[in-house]
């Protein structure tokens, strides 16, 4: 079985986020690249899924050279080559343009990717990608059982999952618990440096949706603490001051 | 070159979500000039539909084959791609969703349009169109400009508020069919909980973490919730330990919320899932440990053991109703 997973290479869930250039760049002082926590499930479902699958798996990331390393950190979970599409991820349809690029030339009966990356929260490559190669996409998903061709998946709606069951191949936008993350042990980080590697440029592909600046939500005003023996005026500040009750 | 709204049902009734999603169409339609149409698809009676009308709605395309009534995603993307492609709007709504989503991302590559999700604000429409969207998981915001084609924004709650109309809209029903390939493909079920208020849809949510010190804790939350029409969440460690079901689970690898209030009990704040709660407008946080990083982020706040706590703003609560 052949497995893509694409990954995000974004920064770390507790880095602070700031912007400079007026407003115009993140600002990437300090902070930690990591590969993007739902996409850590797809790879770690994809190496699950060497064991009793045979499976080969690729990682894919679009991006530029300083998401290398986050690639080799997938080889060394335990992916056996990695592609990069060289060049900025500018918006959701640009990156399933590119990523489809490479399913029609490779093709994969199994395509795994995060739900969402954590930087823009966009949601909608997996989506994107199956109409473009004419695949069924399904996300989140929770829990993957293949067979076979067969493939039972659960997928979370609102107030529930829902239950599927479809053949290969599909694409799926992970989320817990549909694996346990892995963490690469010593031989995997040194076996990652002889893996293959490649590096494509990208094709042409329209940018739809641009970004104009970015904004910090407005600062919470300060905290109004209530005596734990005057409960009363809690409520009577939901109902009269905030009018949410 | 209308403003079409993609409405949602569960089961029988149209989902909340929606109707912030037409009241939202109905804003960018008063700003151009034109009319709101809305899209429903499968089973539902005529009252639901005329009732859009209270929230913006001029016409209602009502697709009725209950091939539709199970929502799925290749079907439903496959009708609105031909109705989009007859009524040829300028905009289209919907309300962020697990299936609105994914239709809306089908229709963008089919039709060479642009999709903006998670947006937060209303669009400038003066020239081109603008609009703000939440991103690094709620901690900022990113303006953007929609370049390609149709212009399709999928809304996060509380991003415009539901405004008041009185139209009575036209129903047009409409026979069309979905006719996808051949995509072997079953749903066999769900496991939604009947009756429980959707922490999507919920105005107001009341979580609870591991200060609770365990499952059997809940009760006063579930009854918190229930005297405040809430509906429940809960922190990643409860989740992890089984303590609630993963349905519940707010913050960033969870469900992110944007309810009117946010109670958190007996939740420290990590930065993880300050992230899933702080576009709420109020929060309140309830905890025993004054220095827990959630007071930072929290409008109100009781330093106190929960366990006293909780049982008292129920009855408060039950007092002032």
């Amino acid at each position: 079985m052949k497995i893509l997973v694409c990954i995000t290479h974004v920064p770390d869930t507790t880095s602070r986020i700031a912007f400079v250039e007026d407003n115009t760049k993140f600002d990437k002082t300090n902070v930690q690249y990591i590969i993007g926590p739902y996409d850590d499930y797809a790879i770690s479902k994809a190496v699950d899924l060497k064991t009793n699958h045979n499976a080969e798996v690729t990682v894919l990331n679009v991006g530029l050279l300083d998401s290398d390393p986050t690639l080799r950190r997938a080889l060394a979970i335990g992916a056996d080559k990695a592609i990069r599409i060289n060049t900025e991820p500018k918006d959701s349809f640009y990156v399933a343009t590119q990523i489809a690029e490479i399913i029609n030339k490779y093709r994969y009966d199994l395509i795994l990717m995060g739900r969402e990356s954590i930087d823009f929260n966009g949601g909608v490559v997996h989506a994107m990608v199956g109409e473009l190669v004419n695949i069924a996409a399904f996300s989140p998903v929770m829990e993957m059982d293949i067979n076979g061709n067969n493939v039972k998946i659960s997928r979370e709606i609102e107030g529930g999952k829902e239950f599927i069951e479809t053949k290969l191949p599909i694409i799926a936008g992970c989320q817990e618990p549909i694996a346990e993350w892995k963490i690469p042990n010593m031989r995997g980080i040194m076996t990652a440096r002889t893996k293959p590697f490649e590096v494509v440029e990208p094709i042409e592909a329209d940018v739809r949706v641009k970004t104009e600046k970015f904004s910090l939500p407005p600062q919470k005003g300060n905290i109004k603490l209530i005596d734990p023996e005057q409960v009363d005026e809690l409520v009577e500040l939901l109902i009269n001051e905030a009018k949410v009750i | 070159m209308a403003v079409l709204v993609l409405i949602e049902r569960d089961e029988d009734k149209i989902k909340k979500t929606s109707f912030e999603a037409v009241s939202y169409g109905a804003e960018i339609a008063k700003k151009k000039n034109e009319l709101v149409f809305c899209i429903v698809l499968g089973s539902i009676e005529k009252d639901k539909l005329k009732a859009l009308g209270k929230f913006g709605c001029q016409k209602v395309i009502h697709v009725k084959d209950t091939q539709l009534d199970q929502p799925e995603i290749r079907s439903y993307a496959n009708i609105v791609v031909k109705l989009v492609k007859e009524y040829d709007p300028e905009y289209i709504i919907t309300a962020q969703s697990s299936i609105a989503d994914p239709i809306a991302a089908i229709l963008a590559v089919k039709t060479g349009s642009s999709l903006v999700t998670n947006v937060t604000s209303l669009p400038e429409v003066n020239s081109g169109c603008r609009l703000e969207r939440g991103i690094y998981s709620g901690k900022a915001f990113e303006t953007v400009e929609l370049n390609a084609g149709k212009k399709i924004i999928s809304i996060k709650k509380n991003a415009s508020g539901i405004s008041e109309y009185d139209f009575d809209p036209e129903i047009i029903n409409s026979d069309l069919k979905p006719d996808t390939d051949a995509i072997e493909l079953k749903i066999t079920g769900n496991d939604k909980a009947k009756g429980d208020v959707l922490l999507s849809e919920a105005e107001i949510v009341v979580s609870g973490g591991r200060g609770l010190k365990g499952p059997e804790n809940w009760g006063m939350v579930e009854e918190l919730a229930d005297v405040l029409h809430a509906a429940k969440g809960c922190s990643k460690p409860v989740s992890d330990a089984n303590w609630r079901p993963h349905r519940e689970h707010v913050g960033q690898t969870g469900i992110k919320v944007s309810p009117n209030l946010y109670i958190a009990i007996g939740i420290s704040g990590a930065i993880q899932h300050l992230a899933g709660v702080s576009s709420s407008k109020y929060i309140v946080v309830i905890n025993n440990d004054p220095d827990a990083p959630f007071f930072k982020a929290a409008d109100y706040g009781i330093v106190g053991d929960a366990f006293k706590i909780v049982p008292k703003l129920i009855e408060s609560i039950k007092k002032y109703k």
